[in-house]
């Protein structure tokens, strides 16, 4: 099956399985490994990029049915090493990860939830969380860092 | 130290992501084959017959491995158990856990191996499923015939059974358990491996202890650990479960020598919920003996320790239960005994706590058992029988030596913190009126062991180069715990050099000779003491280099941390700078290398950090719905290095404490099926479950090591789950309710309440 | 964990996917958001041959007052309906459900049709649909018929679809009056342990139950109660009779039934209110 979507900006033509998944093709066909497999039931939200602007947990999407479509995956929000978007500063500065597992999945969740609602209040930022789950944080600092975000967008 | 330092590691993580074991694109991996392993769907049958015939026809295949074809003898369990209980690499005539590995299917690609593995028929004649552990006590069904019982292990203090509670006027008894749960680590097992031509082995794994594992993969190949070049990668969350490494990880090393060709292998989730190994799962029985007034004399414990099949750290880990089964009260009569046995269900190990967690919980449930029963504050009951804060060091009649403590200090500070009159008094309003929400406060005062199994020894290299840049090596292995930037930060406060100058490496067994890993609570303790020491040392041979340079006795150089420059005392302006003093020392060496000193630090023992938690739910006592509302927090590690990161771990472990008092529970169905085997059916803790926490800071000194640190890994989990399982008893309580088994699901609270009213 | 192998198509029209449904059988399924679908494929429980992609046929995605009714169609995702203007007016609790089925992620994806399509008894739309007595359109070789969704589903994950037909709309009365959903869940992105739907309008009241049985259930023998004067709890009594709910890891039966009965006297209550 030939696909052609935009990763990160750029144009990205393929050949893929029918079946591929479309963490597999980032992960595996374009070493994007930012976004990582943490589950098997569509839980954990590990795997989670926008697809045209939107949190999409990108294990429960075939490439296939992404042809055309707009993918940000972490390592498109800006250079290596350089937190430009306000959501990575946030998690930084509010020490919003610890061993990096589920961050990529979160910041790209945060920033699909902060682009919905820009003003959460900490339940709603919960709420809208309940897709990822992380197992070093407690999410306290996660939470913390979304509401920063927030704060610095106002 | 003791200054918020954002951590070095963040930008990667925050950009491209951590390179986990399954992201790795090493060239020494081109190439690579993959692992796919066959489970048992069952618990406990023997094996007829492997008919791998279509699965080798199938697309990519490369080789279906069975047990008959490894030459390998079974894996003895660790801790002297008995040897009957060894696990064969792959299952041959008996499966004993749904998910034991049965076949290893090697393919070209990785998915490939997905369908193959589907395709590997094994025939099955089903035996009796063994899944109670207290059945499993009673040996009446051998499940290792060649063991001759079920008991892997056992350990005893006193007599449990004596006449330690005559005398008392008050004796409460109470059947405990201490749930099953699964470590569930974000990042799932995963190794990559090649052979070189030389005949070393490259080999990456997710680990938490580089060095024991390249020494077990290094045994188990029949190699010296000096042919294993382990490289750890970025690790995904341990928690225990990831400590040294497992046979499947070890048989892909195996099978990348007879294939030779690289080789790879990553778990799936159910796989790793299914066969990474549990936590916990003791079986209790409290007995709590005292005075009206509130004085407890007399404490036993009993413990039936499920190890599963075949029995692994897990087993062991009650020797850490009974060690602390007193906790912070200053009990004299104190008896303990434990069994740990076989079971039809995946083995036991090290999870977040590793044995303590399940003696406070334990000691935590009784102490608020017996206030109850005296109708007494729990509070209260506590503060009569705390060991007293001159009391240290303290010997407990368990053997353990309490370096440092303030119980009632911790207890205070947390009661004050949340406002406990208050919420005593909002407790009583909605009693009175009868509110549908109803409110329960629990409390907990803990005290742990860490740093207790060691390595109590741990290295460090210390390397200032010409450039005024500094490498530091460390044998310790995080994995979320930010030793990269805590550990700058104390070779920083002693060369005067800016942590951003500072690299921390650590996880590559070449890079750095021996390394306890990263476990127990022991690394800042251990290795961060070590990097301190190390720093100093290498102040000192600075000074001396500096000497030479300036023309002066060493003993009259002074190095200004300020300015990062040496300097003659009394004469500031004539400097040598640490670049200088750098290239002077490898110019004497004869290397380019710089000024490279290593070292090691021994601590004399364990610690004991302690603290006080404090949890708030509410009950709607008409579906029996908790809602965890508040939980306050002191968790006493001694003095902080950088209290960014005390933060998340205290955290991270309050919400796996939660976590288990709530809702997370492994569970087997009567026929050793498991029915939380992903995560979907499986309870992991959520955001919207839990609230912000709120920490508050103690910090008691320990004279065990020069930093006067202490570890505080897992203190968060050991104080939350008694805090938060006391709290929605404590909610009920007005019903006659005394107590409800971990995890306190709204159906089992909703039963109790049912209980409750029809008294 | 991935999928068996199947093949792929791609369908731009509603009758283009009912023309690949015709020459595919039923070895072929349809895929919308995949919400449901995918997840059951990566366990291998679900191993159709063939998955005719319908999510870019866009003449399917809209919200329309159609008067007394409004239509949705089929491939509506979930946040879309959430969101909408006319949904949040007209059929409040509807657009509310939909904010939460799963996670955000989910939403984003999952389709109303996918998800009625699929019928999984513990699902929110569908038995929010059942309270407010929509109905839903079939589309198939030979036209269109509408089932009203008392009819709709047949058994476990089982509806009256035909292999060869497709659901293009979901038509739902406009119910300005009150309304209420409790869902109780263990965790915010779990399904349903249980949900009650409850909506009142021209003195009526539809009361439908989520996963006491093996579809989406109307709580029949509440809502004769109500008509005949019961009060609201007296009604609530009878939330679980004609039900059949399961024990799992999550609930009992027993504990199913009471949470049935509590959650429908506070339905009923909340809808009052509103």
């Amino acid at each position: 099956m030939k696909v052609s979507l935009t990763v990160n900006g750029q144009r990205r033509e393929a050949d893929v399985e029918d079946r591929t998944l479309l963490i597999h093709f980032l992960r595996d066909q374009l070493d994007l490994t930012g976004a990582n497999v943490g589950c098997d039931t569509t839980s954990c939200g590990a795997c989670t990029v926008l697809v045209d602007g939107e949190s999409v947990k990108s294990c429960t999407v075939l490439t296939a049915s992404a042809d055309g479509s707009d993918i940000t995956t972490i390592e498109g929000l800006s250079p290596a090493g350089q937190l430009d978007h306000p959501v990575q500063k946030a998690f930084r500065e509010k020490h919003g990860l610890q061993c990096g597992f589920c961050t990529p999945g979160m910041v790209m969740a945060a920033i699909s939830l902060l682009e919905e609602n820009p003003h959460p209040t900490e339940e709603e930022v919960r709420s809208g969380l309940e897709g990822n789950l992380c197992r070093c944080t407690g999410y306290h600092n996660i939470v913390a860092a979304v509401l920063s975000a927030a704060e610095a967008g106002k | 130290m003791g200054t918020r330092v954002l951590r070095t590691e963040d930008p990667k993580f925050l950009t491209v992501g951590g390179t986990y074991v399954d992201d790795l694109r090493d060239e020494r991996l081109t190439g690579a084959a993959w692992v796919t392993y066959v489970r048992s769907a069952v618990a406990h049958a023997k094996i007829t017959g492997i008919d791998a015939e279509e699965a080798r026809r199938a697309p990519g295949v490369l080789a279906v491995i069975t047990g008959a074809d490894l030459p390998l003898p079974p894996i003895p369990p660790q801790f002297g158990m008995n040897p009957g209980f060894a696990k064969p690499w792959l299952a041959t005539d008996v499966v004993r856990y749904v998910g034991e590995p049965v076949a290893a299917v090697i393919t070209e690609q990785r998915y490939q191996g997905e369908d193959a593995a589907e395709l590997v028929v094994v025939d099955y004649d089903a035996l009796d499923p063994l899944v109670d552990p207290r059945q499993s006590a009673t040996d009446q069904q051998l499940l290792f015939p060649d063991a001759g019982t079920n008991i892997a292990a056992a350990f005893a203090i006193g007599d449990v059974d004596g006449d330690m509670f005559d005398g008392c006027e008050v004796v409460v008894r109470q059947d405990v358990v201490n749930s099953r749960v699964a470590p569930a680590p974000l990042e799932v097992r995963g190794t990559a491996c090649a052979w070189g031509d030389d005949g070393r082995l490259t080999i990456w794994t997710s680990t938490q202890n580089p060095h024991a594992a390249r020494d077990a993969i290094a045994a188990s190949c029949g190699v010296e650990p000096a042919q294993v070049h382990l490289i750890t990668p970025d690790v995904g969350g341990g928690f225990g479960a990831k400590i040294g490494t497992s046979p499947e990880d070890i048989l892909v090393a195996i099978l990348a020598k007879s294939l030779d060709r690289p080789l790879r292998w990553t778990e799936n989730r159910s796989e790793n919920m299914q066969a990474m190994g549990h936590g916990r799962a003791q079986h209790q029985k409290i007995t709590i003996g005292g005075s009206r007034d509130g004085k407890v004399t007399a404490y036993a414990l009993e413990v039936v320790q499920d190890a599963g099949a075949y029995p692994n750290l897990g087993a062991f880990l009650p020797f850490f239960t009974q060690m602390m089964a007193p906790g912070v009260y200053d009990i004299p009569n104190i008896a303990y005994k434990s069994v740990s046995v076989v079971t039809n269900t995946c083995h036991t190990l090290a999870y977040r706590g590793a044995g303590r967690p399940e003696a406070t919980a334990a000691i935590e449930r009784a102490i608020d058992c017996f206030a109850a029963e005296i109708a007494m504050d729990p509070a209260d009951v506590r503060r009569k029988n705390f060991i007293a804060k001159d009391a240290f060091p303290h010997m407990t009649p368990t053997g353990a030596n309490y370096d440092s403590g303030d119980y009632a200090g911790a207890l205070d500070k947390v009661l004050a913190a949340a406002g406990y009159d208050d919420l005593r008094a909002e407790q009583k309003r909605r009693r009175d009126s009868g509110a549908q929400k109803q409110l329960g406060i629990g409390v907990s005062a803990y005290v742990e062991i860490t740093n207790g199994a060691g390595p109590f020894d741990e290295l460090a290299r210390v390397e200032v180069h010409p450039s005024g840049d500094v490498t530091v090596w460390t044998g310790t292995s995080p994995h979320g715990q930010g030793h990269a930037t805590s550990w700058a930060m104390l070779a920083s406060d002693e060369l005067g050099i800016p942590v951003e100058r500072i690299t921390v490496k650590h996880g590559d067994t070449d890079e750095v000779a021996t390394g306890g890993g990263t476990m127990g609570s022991r690394s800042l303790q251990a290795g961060g003491v070590a990097v301190h020491e190390v720093a100093v040392l290498t102040v000192e041979r600075a000074k001396s280099v500096a000497a030479d340079l300036l023309e002066a006795a060493e003993g009259d150089i002074q190095l200004d941390k300020d300015r990062g420059v040496f300097h003659v005392a009394g004469s500031p302006d004539e400097v040598k700078s640490w670049p200088e003093v750098a290239a002077a020392a490898a110019a004497k060496e004869g290397t380019e290398r710089g000024l490279v000193v290593e070292g090691s630090f021994t601590a004399q023992g364990a610690t004991f950090p302690f603290g006080a938690h404090l949890a708030v739910v509410e009950v709607d006592t008409g579906t029996g719905r908790v809602d965890l509302t508040r939980v306050v927090s002191v968790d006493d590690a001694g003095k902080i290095v950088n209290p960014i990161a005390a933060e998340g771990q205290r955290h991270g472990g309050i919400a796996q404490g939660a976590a288990q008092a709530l809702l997370e529970e492994m569970r087997y169905d009567p026929d050793g099926n498991p029915v939380t085997g992903n995560f979907a059916d499986y309870g992991f803790i959520t955001a919207d479950l839990l609230p912000s926490f709120e920490l508050v800071d103690m910090a008691t000194p320990t004279t065990i090591n020069p930093l006067g640190v202490k570890g505080i890994g897992e203190s968060g989990t050991i104080g939350a789950t008694p805090a938060v399982q006391n709290a929605v008893i404590d909610a009920v309580a007005h019903l006659g309710i005394r107590h409800i088994d971990m995890p306190t699901t709204s159906e089992k609270v909703w039963r109790a309440i049912q209980e409750g009213a029809a008294r | 964990m991935i999928p068996a192998p199947f093949a792929y198509r791609r369908a731009g029209s509603a009758d283009e996917a009912l023309s690949l449904l015709a020459e595919l059988g039923d070895e072929a399924k349809l895929l919308a958001g995949g919400q449901s679908l995918l997840p059951l494929m990566k366990l291998r429980l679900a191993t159709p041959e063939t998955l005719i992609d319908v999510r870019r046929i866009a003449e399917l995605s809209y919200v329309r007052e159609d008067g007394d009714t409004v239509a949705i169609g089929a491939l509506t995702r979930h946040a879309d309906l959430h969101a909408n203007d006319v949904a949040g007016r007209a059929v409040p609790m509807l657009a509310h459900v939909a904010g939460l089925v799963g996670d955000p992620q989910i939403r984003h994806r999952g389709t109303i049709g996918g998800s009625c399509a699929h019928a999984d008894p513990s699902a929110d739309l569908p038995t929010a649909l059942l309270a407010m007595n929509a109905s839903f359109v079939l589309r198939g070789p030979s036209g269109e018929r509408t089932v009203p969704a008392t009819e709709f589903f047949t058994g476990f994950l089982e509806t009256v679809l035909e292999p060869d037909e497709m659901l293009v709309e979901v038509r739902v009365p406009k119910s300005p009056g009150g309304w209420a959903y409790q869902k109780f869940t263990r965790r915010a992105i779990d399904w349903a342990t249980v949900a009650v739907a409850v909506q009142r309008s021209d003195g009526a009241t539809g009361v439908a139950l989520a996963n006491m049985g093996a579809t989406p259930l109307r709580a029949a023998a509440v809502e004769s109660a109500l008509s005949s004067g019961s009060s609201a709890a007296d009604a609530a009594a009878h939330a679980d009779e004609g039900t059949e709910p399961g024990s799992d890891v999550t609930a009992s039966a027993e504990y199913r039934r009471h949470l049935a009965r509590v959650l429908t006297e506070r339905a009923l209550a909340e809808a009052s209110s509103r």
